[in-house]
């Protein structure tokens, strides 16, 4: 097994928010500035490793039939963890973040990870595929948050931007500048792994297919 | 005897416009809005128009290029853009804020969606949103009408000298203490084409004579308007007055002949226009007496603008001398 690989896919090429697209929630509401990126993301890294690391030992004692309540309980508890952690070292994160600290707990890519990767790999493997993807998460966090809090507050980790403070664009604080953000990060996200855009869009995720004459794909078929 | 006959699918019957006529239509049909502009804000509203063309076309240009696409900047359209958006803005704003504004309508509502025909929301319109909710501040800084008759040369070209001699808090909408007559013909505060009604309406019946555009939107969006607002007046004791003002300030005229009319994002069908122009009356109605905004034009068109795929559906011709079976069939693929 290539280590040093499960560590690096997670940062680009499988990155889980830019590509994968899980964990939204956090990833729009979240990215208002960039210290709040960065600590949703290492509080998400901080789970995703501990969670995968015991689901991972834990793989061959946890029943089939019980597994999801098994993974939530465990991720749960590291939840609680650093939910305490974040109020008593950094507590003004800890109000900023509100409710999207405990929401770790229902964070898709952690329960992902455990499901798709952890309960099938080894401790090594699961905590580096944890860190890997964690990382990824807090980069994409981090970006976003500064795109956000550089063009709709002028400031970057809370300082002033000189000439940027006078001229901001409150668009890019609102829930609508996350969408755009995002969009143009995934765009960059893909042209960085070399990703061919689909030839073909599929009329499966557009919420006009319904209204919609064109009907590509039947005609297609 | 057969090589003589041309078989061919419908359209039989063309009118011989193009695109580019069409385009270059709308925006004669501008030209007196824009007039009535400069005369009441300025040479400075002039510049702001030729600006925000300039911009459209160029950034057009470059996306295209980008894209390796055809370059179609010939066909009038991002020259439309680029006036309607210039329309919809105080004149005072900063030349930059104006310039991001024009490449987002081009580049991120047009030609990131594919393109002329492809997009899915006015650009003119979306850029507008997009500078109102990034410039909340500058988006509604109005000028009063001919202050820069005060100022010399190089005053009229500057947005800081006019700002200090010329701030009003309110456009009419807002301040409601307008005459009728000034709201008619542009006298009065407000982004440049929402001021001289009687310009908008030269333009939109010469758009209208001409059968570039349809009758059904700008009359079921301004008499839907006038409707509710009739209504509403009535149950808060307000004059009857009160509903010519409130279609007369404010950007509806603007917006129901040349902003709900754009081919490209509207309903097809009479009938889908008409739901439309009802749409659009009853959302800026909505926006305008119970939202904590003055203005809910634009967003009344953009909103609607999502809905027209839908609309277009429930509306849909039926095949000529189908059988019901066949309709039905016809309907649902």
């Amino acid at each position: 097994m290539n280590y040093g690989k499960e560590f690096t896919k997670g940062i680009i090429r499988e990155n889980p928010t830019l590509v994968g697209l899980l964990g939204m929630c956090p990833t729009l509401a979240v990215t208002t500035g960039a210290f709040n990126g960065i600590g949703m993301g290492l509080s998400t890294m901080f789970v995703l490793i501990c969670s995968n690391l015991v689901i991972s030992l834990l793989r061959r004692v946890i029943p089939e039939q019980v597994k999801l309540p098994c993974y939530i309980v465990i991720i749960a508890s590291f939840v609680t963890l650093i939910q305490f952690l974040v109020h008593g070292f950094v507590p003004s994160l800890y109000t900023s973040l509100g409710a999207f600290l405990e929401l770790i707990t229902v964070n898709c890519i952690i329960l992902g990870r455990a499901e798709m990767f952890a309960s099938k790999h080894n401790p090594l493997a699961s905590v580096l595929d944890g860190a890997g993807m964690g990382l990824g998460f807090t980069l994409a966090l981090f970006l976003m948050g500064s795109v956000r809090e550089i063009l709709g507050s002028g400031t970057w980790f809370g300082l002033t931007i000189p000439g940027m403070a006078d001229h901001t664009m409150t668009l890019f604080v609102m829930p609508a500048g996350g969408f755009l953000v995002l969009g143009f990060v995934i765009a960059v996200v893909c042209a960085l792994s070399k990703k061919k855009p689909p030839k073909q869009i599929g009329c499966a995720s557009c919420p006009n297919a319904a209204g919609c004459s064109a009907k590509c794909e039947e005609a297609d078929a | 005897m057969a090589s003589t006959l041309t078989i061919s699918p419908s359209p039989h019957v063309r009118c011989g416009r193009s695109t580019q006529s069409i385009m270059l239509l709308v925006v004669v049909a501008l030209v007196p809005a824009i007039v009535a502009a400069t005369v009441v804000f300025g040479p400075r509203a002039l510049l702001l128009v030729l600006f925000c063309a300039l911009v459209s076309i160029l950034t057009e240009f470059v996306c295209q290029k980008l894209m390796k696409k055809p370059v179609t900047i010939t066909d009038g359209s991002a020259l439309l853009t680029g006036v309607l958006l210039a329309l919809n803005l105080p004149a005072t704003l900063p030349l930059w804020e104006a310039a991001i504004g024009c490449i987002f309508a081009v580049a991120i509502v047009k030609q990131l969606f594919g393109g002329l025909g492809c997009n899915f929301a006015n650009p003119a319109i979306t850029g507008r949103v997009f500078l109102l909710l990034s410039f909340a501040n500058d988006m509604t800084t109005w000028v009063k009408p001919f202050s820069y008759r005060d100022l010399n040369w190089f005053g009229i070209f500057s947005t800081s000298d006019q700002l200090v001699d010329g701030v009003t808090g309110a456009t009419p909408l807002v301040s409601g203490d307008a005459s009728l007559l000034d709201l008619f013909l542009g006298s009065v505060g407000g982004s440049l084409g929402e001021t001289s009604a009687f310009a908008l309406l030269i333009g939109g019946v010469f758009l209208l004579c001409l059968g570039v555009i349809s009758w059904h939107t700008p009359v079921a969006y301004l008499g839907g308007l006038a409707v509710l607002e009739l209504i509403y007046v009535l149950a808060t004791g307000g004059e009857l007055s009160d509903v010519l003002y409130a279609l007369l300030s404010g950007g509806v005229i603007l917006g129901a002949f040349f902003m709900a009319t754009d081919y490209v994002t509207t309903p097809i069908t009479g009938k889908g226009k008409l739901i439309f122009g009802l749409g659009c009356a009853v959302l800026t109605f909505v926006i305008r007496e119970f939202a904590n905004m003055p203005e809910g034009c634009s967003f009344s068109i953009l909103l609607m603008n999502l809905l027209t795929p839908y609309i277009d559906r429930i509306t849909k011709t039926k095949p000529l001398g189908a059988k019901p079976a066949e309709r039905q069939a016809k309907n649902n693929g």
